[in-house]
């Protein structure tokens, strides 16, 4: 395990800058997910650590040692890819023991070694067995395998889970973080799906257009996004545009508690945003106390235990949604077009500058 | 599995007897001694004759030389244009064709004036292995090809780099054997063509098993009839070898219980 230290990385293809001035520090035994959407520079940047490509500009250190110049080989990183990588003339167990048998380490220590992490992910009696024997999830196991027998500096994870089916993904993503806290080998996984990178990740990396937006932990990601594109692109926000008032937002007509708003001066064009679970719902009644806003059912969708109520604020029918997360049970007294009271406490909302 | 029907059937029986009356044909007329007699007099004659198995080995040492020619020099070529310069295809996918275009006659005048030199392989029956490799490159080319586009050849050789090994160490221990059954045919389509390649030996002056079967086929057409029943058997032989080396080239490089 190692540090990994990005620093002043700079990449364009064709006149389009894909990774604008990125720096990054990962300490040693840490997971950290590359997030973003598709576009965002996050394989580049991972392909850059791994040294298949390298940076028009800036440095890549592990462990404090500038590896910029090494090839790829030289790097001692495992990779597990998003496409499926078994070497197909080769067992799982040939597979495995390919990074000790190509640094020449005696066949009994290949062996041995393969066999300790096929065991390790739960794949020791596939060892005879070709990839083509073996499902998809299995496949990305002994990859994973694979990947540590070089007794790697650095892990690297390009979406592995991305091409499998949704309930041996949630299970891999689990073993992959025992197995990452068992080897505590730094960790960087490049994925586009959120809620892998928030469940995974030590500290979360959201990327757009070649920058990193913010690093910071899951909980901090979730609840103090650095900014718009942050608070958009993780987990579900209501947005509204307004002008920032005395601890409200002004949106249209309707005042928006929000202490926030504060932090702006009064005036400024800013955006609310509103989290689902912070939302309550209930019935109109002919009094609108202070704190609540009109608002109108529109749509329900049922999510297990929690029911997603979409709802727009009354006489704004073309508005921006407005969501909240309620209990089933509770949901079901709503019906769509009925008129109903949201509420949330006034230190829910995040108010930031209006982008653009 | 899906089951033939019964026009699948009746395209097979076709094709068969397409294939299969010549060969029958052609092992009949080896037989024939005359006036309604058939026996092996005519494969006696020809294996009593001194040249037949010299003819025939340089053939194979020739078809032999052809396949490593192509597997030396074009699987490491195809491998880096695939990986490095995916835009060269073009290219590659039109020099591969133009053995086709190219009348061998041509090829021989144009090679007669290119190769001059050096003596130890312009004397000498190796200097085949020139035209041969043009001639076997669109099927070899053809073969690799679909061999390469089967497997995923970018994440093999990054997964390869990333756990440390060397481009050569790739090559030689993942694609290579990955591109088994593309390799077989390619032997398999090369040997066949050299086994039965006729313009080039014979203007160039050199006695290939080809060249052989012309000379017997012009006064002892019987013979030559068994001869080339010869040829097929033999070819045919070479195959199921390449096929049987193939298969018992895969498995486990160590399989532990």
């Amino acid at each position: 395990m190692a540090t990994v230290e990005v620093s002043g990385v700079q990449m364009s293809y064709a006149g389009r800058v894909v990774l604008a001035e990125l720096d990054l520090l990962m300490a040693e035994g840490e997971l950290v997910c590359l997030l973003g959407p598709s576009g965002c520079g996050k394989t580049t940047l991972l392909r850059i650590i791994a040294g298949f490509v390298r940076p028009d500009k800036g440095r890549v250190l592990i462990g404090g040692t500038d590896v910029t110049a090494l090839p790829p080989s030289a790097r001692r990183m495992g990779m597990v890819f998003q496409a499926y990588s078994l070497f197909p003339n080769m067992t799982a167990l040939d597979n495995v023991r390919f990074g000790p048998r190509v640094a020449g380490r005696p066949k009994d220590e290949q062996v041995s070694r393969a066999k300790e992490l096929l065991d390790l992910v739960g794949l020791g009696q596939h060892m005879n067995k070709y990839p083509h024997q073996l499902s998809g999830g299995q496949q990305q196991r002994v990859a994973l395998a694979r990947a540590l027998a070089v007794r790697p500096q650095v892990l690297l994870l390009d979406e592995p889970l991305s091409a499998l089916d949704a309930k041996v993904r949630v299970q891999l993503r689990d073993e992959i973080r025992r197995i990452q806290r068992e080897t505590r080998v730094t960790t960087v996984l490049v994925t586009h799906d959120q809620e892998e990178a928030l469940s995974i990740a030590d500290r979360v990396a959201v990327m757009n257009g070649g920058k990193l937006l913010q690093i910071a932990s899951p909980a901090e990601i979730y609840r103090n996004p650095a900014d718009g594109f942050v608070a958009r692109f993780i987990g579900a926000a209501a947005v509204f545009p307004g002008i920032a008032r005395e601890g409200v937002v002004r949106v249209g007509a309707i005042d928006m508690p929000a202490h926030a708003a504060h932090a702006h001066a009064a005036g400024a064009g800013v955006e609310l945003f509103l989290r689902p679970e912070h939302v309550r719902v209930a019935m109109l009644n002919g009094h609108i106390p202070p704190g609540s806003v009109v608002a109108e059912v529109r749509d329900m969708t049922f999510l297990g235990s929690l029911t997603r109520v979409r709802m727009t604020l009354a006489d704004d029918t073309d508005g921006p949604g407005l969501w909240a997360d309620l209990p089933s049970e509770e949901a079901e007294g709503f019906k769509p077009g009925s008129r109903v009271l949201a509420s949330w406490a006034a230190a829910a909302p995040r108010v930031m500058p209006r982008e653009g | 599995m899906k089951r033939i029907g019964r026009g699948g059937y009746a395209v097979l029986i076709i094709a068969g007897v397409y294939f299969i009356t010549p060969l029958v044909l052609t092992v009949a007329f080896s037989l024939w001694e005359g006036r309604g007699h058939y026996g092996v007099s005519a494969y006696k004659t020809l294996l009593a004759r001194p040249n037949l198995a010299r003819d025939l080995f340089t053939s194979v040492r020739l078809a032999i030389a052809t396949c490593a020619a192509l597997i030396v020099l074009l699987v490491p070529a195809m491998v880096f244009m695939n990986l490095y310069a995916p835009r060269l295809r073009p290219l590659f996918e039109f020099i591969a064709a133009l053995p086709f275009v190219v009348p061998a006659i041509a090829l021989v005048a144009g090679l007669s004036a290119l190769f001059t030199g050096p003596e130890w392989l312009v004397g000498t029956p190796y200097y085949l292995v020139i035209p041969y490799f043009f001639l076997a490159l669109p099927y070899a080319y053809r073969a690799i090809d679909v061999g390469i586009r089967a497997i995923d050849l970018n994440t093999l050789t990054e997964a390869g780099l990333s756990l440390g090994a060397g481009m050569g160490q790739i090559i030689r221990l993942v694609v290579l054997p990955s591109l088994r059954s593309a390799l077989i045919g390619s032997t398999l389509l090369t040997l066949a063509v050299v086994m039965g390649e006729f313009t080039f030996a014979n203007v160039l002056l050199f006695h290939t098993f080809a060249v052989l079967i012309n000379e017997v086929g012009q006064n002892a057409p019987t013979e030559a009839a068994a001869l080339s029943t010869l040829s097929f058997v033999i070819t045919w032989l070479a195959m199921l070898g390449v096929l049987l080396a193939g298969k018992r080239g895969v498995g486990s490089l160590v399989a532990v219980k």
